[in-house]
C-alpha cells in the first residue's frame, strides 16, 4: 500500500510514565523503543502494547540505534555511557557498558553494514566504535562545538556529523581522513543581547539513492531563551556539497527534531515546540505539500519498515503512531 | 538643612586612607592605588587586608536553575539529564555542571531552602537587592548601597565602594541607593575596561586643569565657610573623586592584570569580570556586583545551562581560589545569587520556568560557615522541606558575615532608618 500523507492520521497512543524525548522503531516492525525524562528506555510490542523497561543508564538516555536484524539496541546516555541491549529480550539487562564521551552523548548510528557504531556528544568529540566488542576504532577530529546529530553514508564508506555551529564534516570512515565541510551554518545563531549559541544540525538524513543529504534544525532565533525561531530544513546536493533548497514551513517558534527521506519521494520533518507537526515536502520544493498538526508537542520521530506508520515521542508522556493511510 | 553625617574617626578607621596612601606616597607610586601586597609596610598591608570587609556579589541573571546548579535532584522526575558529584566537602553534592567549583566547596557554604513568593524579574530581583518587598510608598537602597554607606571608612575616599560590572554597562551612576544619597550608588562599568570619559580630554592641558581645580576648591571652601550642607559636601566630593579616577584609571583596567591570570580566568567577559572583580577588591572597592546573565531559560534550559554553567565554573572557582590564597576570604564575603530559581517542572521545550518557591543561593568568606548547607528541599524540589529563608533573612545574613551589624541604622535626614527589614534576622548557624 502507498504511503498518502494526506490520509495521515493518529493510529495508536502508547503510554509513557515520563514525557517522551527520542523513539525508534526496530527493523522487524514487532517493537517500538522510546527515550524520555527518565534513565529507562520504554519498549512496547506495537500489537497489544506491553511495556518492558530497560533500566541501567544513569542519566536521560538521548539517542537510540538498533540492529539490522532488531537483536540489539544500542542507548546513548548522558552518562557518558553507550550501552548495548537485547533487544528483544523478555527482562533485558546491559550486554555491554562502554564509557564513550564525557558527558551528553547526544547522537548514535550504526553503519550499513552493522560493523561499526558512531557516537558524538557535548565533549565535542566524534568516534567508531566496534559494534560487536565496543572497542574504539576511529576517533575523529573535534569540532568547535557540541556534537548534535552522526550519520554514516548508506554506501558507508563515510560518516558525518552535525554540529551545534551549523558545520557538518564529512569523514572517509576506513581512513578517518577529513574529506569536506557542509556548511549549515543557517541552523547556526548566535544571539548577542542573550550571548547564547542556538540551534544547530538537530537531524540528518539520506535520500533513499543517496543524492540528498538533509539538515535540519531551526533559524530566526530572535529569543533562543524564549522558544522564539523557526524551523529550517537545509538540502544539500552530495555530489557538489552545495547547499541546494530550504524547506520551510509557516509553522513559528518550533524547530525539526528528526528528518526521514520516504522511499516514496517525499521528506518528512517532525517538529516540535509550540505544537506538534509532522510536515511533509517535495524534494523540488520549499514550502511543505501537506502538514498533519499532532495533539502535542512532539520530540522525535521514526518511520515503521513499511513506510506507513510514523511513531513521534511526545512530552505529554504518549508515544503516538501516525497511519499514512486511510483510517481501517 | 541638615548637617551632613561626617565618616566616624575612631583609631580603627584612622589607619584606612591616610596611613594607605602615606605608606603608597613612600613608595613613589601614588599614581596608582596598589594591591595590598605592594606597601612598604608589611604591618600596613596586614593590617588593610584583616580590618577591610569587601563584598563580590555575582548575579546569575534571569534566574539560575537551582536543580542544575547548587540542588540536584537526579533521578527525579524533576531533576533533568545532569548527574550530581561529590564536593570537597563530604556529604555535599551539587550539578555535574560545577566540577571546579566542587573543588573548592570548602570555601563556599549553600542556602538551599529560599521561598521567596515571588516569580517576577524585576520583584525578585528588588528583594534580593534590598531584602524587602517593593512597596509604593518607600524605596530601599541595593545591598551594593547599604554595604559600602556601612563600610565606608573615610568619606572623602577617592575610589567609588558600590562597582557594578555588566557586559553592556555604560558608565555613571545608577539611582539605586535611596536615601543613602548618590555617593553610594552604583557606578557601572561598562566591561573589563577603564572608566569612560576618565581621560583628561586631549584639547585640555594639564596646567589648565590643575588651574581650573585651584579655582574650584578655593571657591568651594569659601562658600562652606558660610553654607556647608551634606549637599554641597557631595558635591565637592563628586569632583575631587572623579579626579583620583583619572589619576586611577588603571584600578578599572583588567589588562594591567598579568597575561598568566588573564588566562586563568578566560578571554570570555564573565572571566575578564570576574578577574576585574579581584582586581578591584584588592584596590581596596567594597561592593562589585558581576553580572552573568541568560539563565532566563523558558526554552531549552538544559543546553543553555550546559552552556552558561559550564562558562560560569572555571572564572568563578578561579576567583574564589585565589581570595582564599591570598588571605582575602576572611573579609571578603562572595555570594552567587539570582531573582529566583526555575520551576522544577519541565516544559514541553525542555525549559524551566520561574520559580520563587524553593530555591538556592552560593556563599562564601567573611563569617559564613564554610562548607555548611541550610535548609532542604523535597525530593522532587518542588517545596521546601526545612529552615525556609526569605530574602530578608539573607540580607540580614549578609551584613552580618560582613561583621556590620544588622540590626543596626542609619540616620537619615535626623530619622533612624533600620539597614535590614526588622521583620528578619540574620541565618545564625551559618555564621561562625
Amino acid at each position: 500500500m502507498p504511503a498518502d500523507p494526506k490520509l495521515a492520521h493518529v493510529a495508536k497512543d502508547l503510554v509513557a510514565e515520563s514525557p517522551l524525548t527520542g523513539c525508534r522503531f526496530d527493523p522487524t516492525g514487532k517493537f517500538v523503543f522510546a527515550t524520555s525524562q527518565s534513565s529507562a528506555i520504554t519498549r512496547w510490542e506495537i500489537e497489544g502494547g506491553k511495556r518492558i523497561a530497560f533500566t541501567g543508564h544513569e542519566s536521560w538516555v538521548l539517542a537510540l540505534a538498533i540492529s539490522g536484524d532488531g537483536q540489539t539496541l544500542i542507548s546513548a546516555g548522558g552518562d557518558d555511557h553507550l550501552v548495548w541491549w537485547p533487544a528483544a529480550a523478555e527482562a533485558p539487562e546491559a550486554a555491554k557498558k562502554v564509557k564513550a564521551h564525557d558527558g551528553w552523548i547526544r547522537s548514535v548510528a550504526l553503519s550499513p553494514d552493522g560493523k561499526l557504531v558512531a557516537s558524538g556528544g557535548n565533549d565535542r568529540a566524534v568516534r567508531l566504535w566496534d559494534f560487536a566488542d565496543g572497542k574504539k576504532v576511529q576517533e575523529f577530529p573535534g569540532a568547535d562545538r557540541d556534537i548534535y546529530s552522526v550519520v554514516f553514508h548508506p554506501s558507508g564508506e563515510w560518516l558525518l556529523a552535525g554540529d551545534l555551529d551549523g558545520k557538518i564534516r564529512q569523514w572517509e570512515v576506513a581512513t578517518g581522513k577529513l574529506v569536506r565541510t557542509f556548511d549549515a551554518s543557517p541552523l547556526h545563531s548566535y544571539n548577542d543581547g542573550q550571548q547564547v549559541h542556538y540551534g544547530g544540525v538537530r537531524a540528518m538524513t539520506f535520500s533513499p539513492d543517496a543524492k540528498w543529504l538533509v539538515a535540519g534544525g531551526l533559524h530566526k532565533a530572535t529569543n533562543p531563551l524564549g522558544n522564539i525561531q523557526q524551523p529550517l530544513v537545509v538540502r544539500f546536493d552530495w555530489e557538489s556539497g552545495k547547499s541546494v533548497r530550504n524547506h520551510l514551513t509557516e509553522a513559528t517558534n518550533e524547530r525539526v527534531w528528526s528528518l526521514h527521506d520516504h522511499a516514496e519521494g517525499f521528506l518528512i520533518g517532525c517538529l516540535g515546540g509550540a505544537k506538534g507537526q509532522l510536515v511533509f515536502w517535495k524534494e523540488a520544493e520549499e514550502k511543505p505539500f501537506h502538514v498533519f498538526a499532532l495533539p502535542n508537542s512532539a520530540r522525535g520521530m521514526s518511520v515503521h519498515s513499511d513506510g506507513l506508520q510514523v511513531a513521534t515521542a511526545h512530552a505529554d508522556s504518549k508515544l503516538r503512531i501516525t497511519k499514512l493511510a486511510a483510517k481501517g | 538643612m541638615k548637617p551632613c553625617n561626617y565618616a566616624c574617626s575612631s583609631a580603627e578607621h584612622l589607619i584606612s586612607r591616610r596611613r594607605f596612601f602615606g605608606s603608597l606616597a613612600a613608595t613613589g607610586a601614588a599614581a596608582v592605588l596598589p594591591n595590598f601586597g605592594l606597601f612598604t609596610s608589611p604591618a600596613v598591608a596586614a593590617e588593610m587586608s584583616r580590618s577591610q570587609k569587601r563584598m563580590i556579589v555575582i548575579n546569575m541573571a534571569g534566574g539560575l536553575s537551582q536543580l542544575e546548579s547548587w540542588d540536584p535532584k537526579p533521578g527525579t522526575a524533576t531533576g533533568g539529564p545532569f548527574r550530581a558529584i561529590p564536593t570537597s566537602v563530604p556529604g555535599i553534592h551539587i550539578s555535574e555542571l560545577l566540577p571546579k567549583t566542587a573543588k573548592v566547596m570548602h570555601h563556599l557554604a549553600l542556602v538551599r531552602s529560599i521561598n521567596t513568593k515571588e516569580n517576577s524579574h524585576p520583584l525578585g530581583q528588588y528583594i534580593m537587592s534590598t531584602g524587602r518587598r517593593k512597596t509604593p510608598a518607600q524605596d530601599y537602597p541595593a545591598l551594593g548601597a547599604v554595604v559600602a554607606r556601612a563600610l565606608d571608612r573615610d568619606s572623602s575616599s577617592a575610589l567609588p565602594g558600590h562597582i557594578v560590572i555588566a557586559p553592556n554597562g555604560g558608565g555613571g551612576r545608577s539611582a539605586d541607593s535611596a536615601y543613602l544619597g548618590p555617593k553610594y550608588g552604583s557606578v557601572t562599568l561598562g566591561g573589563a575596561k577603564p572608566l569612560q570619559y576618565s581621560e583628561r580630554p586631549a584639547g585640555l592641558a594639564e596646567e589648565a586643569s590643575i588651574c581650573a581645580n585651584d579655582l574650584r576648591r578655593k571657591v568651594n571652601d569659601r562658600f562652606a565657610l558660610r553654607r556647608r550642607t551634606a549637599q554641597t559636601d557631595a558635591y565637592t566630593q563628586s569632583f575631587e573623586q572623579g579626579l583620583e579616577l583619572m589619576r586611577q584609571r588603571d584600578v578599572f583596567d583588567v589588562s594591567k592584570e598579568s597575561k598568566k591570570d588573564q588566562e586563568r580566568y578566560g578571554s570570555h567577559d564573565f572571566g575578564r569580570h570576574c578577574l576585574l572583580a579581584r582586581r578591584l577588591v584588592e584596590s581596596g572597592i567594597t561592593y562589585v556586583r558581576v553580572t552573568h546573565a541568560n539563565y532566563d531559560t523558558h526554552c531549552e534550559n538544559f543546553n543553555f545551562h550546559f552552556e552558561q554553567v559550564g562558562e560560569f565554573d572555571g572564572p568563578f572557582s578561579t576567583l574564589v581560589t585565589d581570595l582564599a590564597e591570598r588571605g582575602l576570604m576572611e573579609n571578603t564575603l562572595i555570594v552567587v545569587l539570582s531573582e529566583f530559581g526555575r520551576t522544577p517542572t519541565i516544559n514541553a521545550n525542555y525549559g524551566r520556568d520561574h520559580w520563587g518557591k524553593a530555591w538556592s543561593i552560593c556563599l562564601g568568606g567573611g563569617r559564613i560557615h564554610p562548607g555548611a548547607v541550610i535548609g532542604e528541599t523535597g525530593p522532587n524540589g518542588t517545596e521546601v522541606k526545612s529552615r525556609e529563608v526569605d530574602g530578608g533573612h539573607l540580607f540580614h545574613t549578609y551584613l552580618a558575615a560582613l561583621g556590620i551589624k544588622n540590626t543596626g541604622h542609619f540616620t537619615v535626614a535626623g530619622q533612624k532608618v533600620p539597614m535590614a527589614d526588622p521583620a528578619f534576622d540574620a541565618i545564625d548557624e551559618l555564621l561562625t
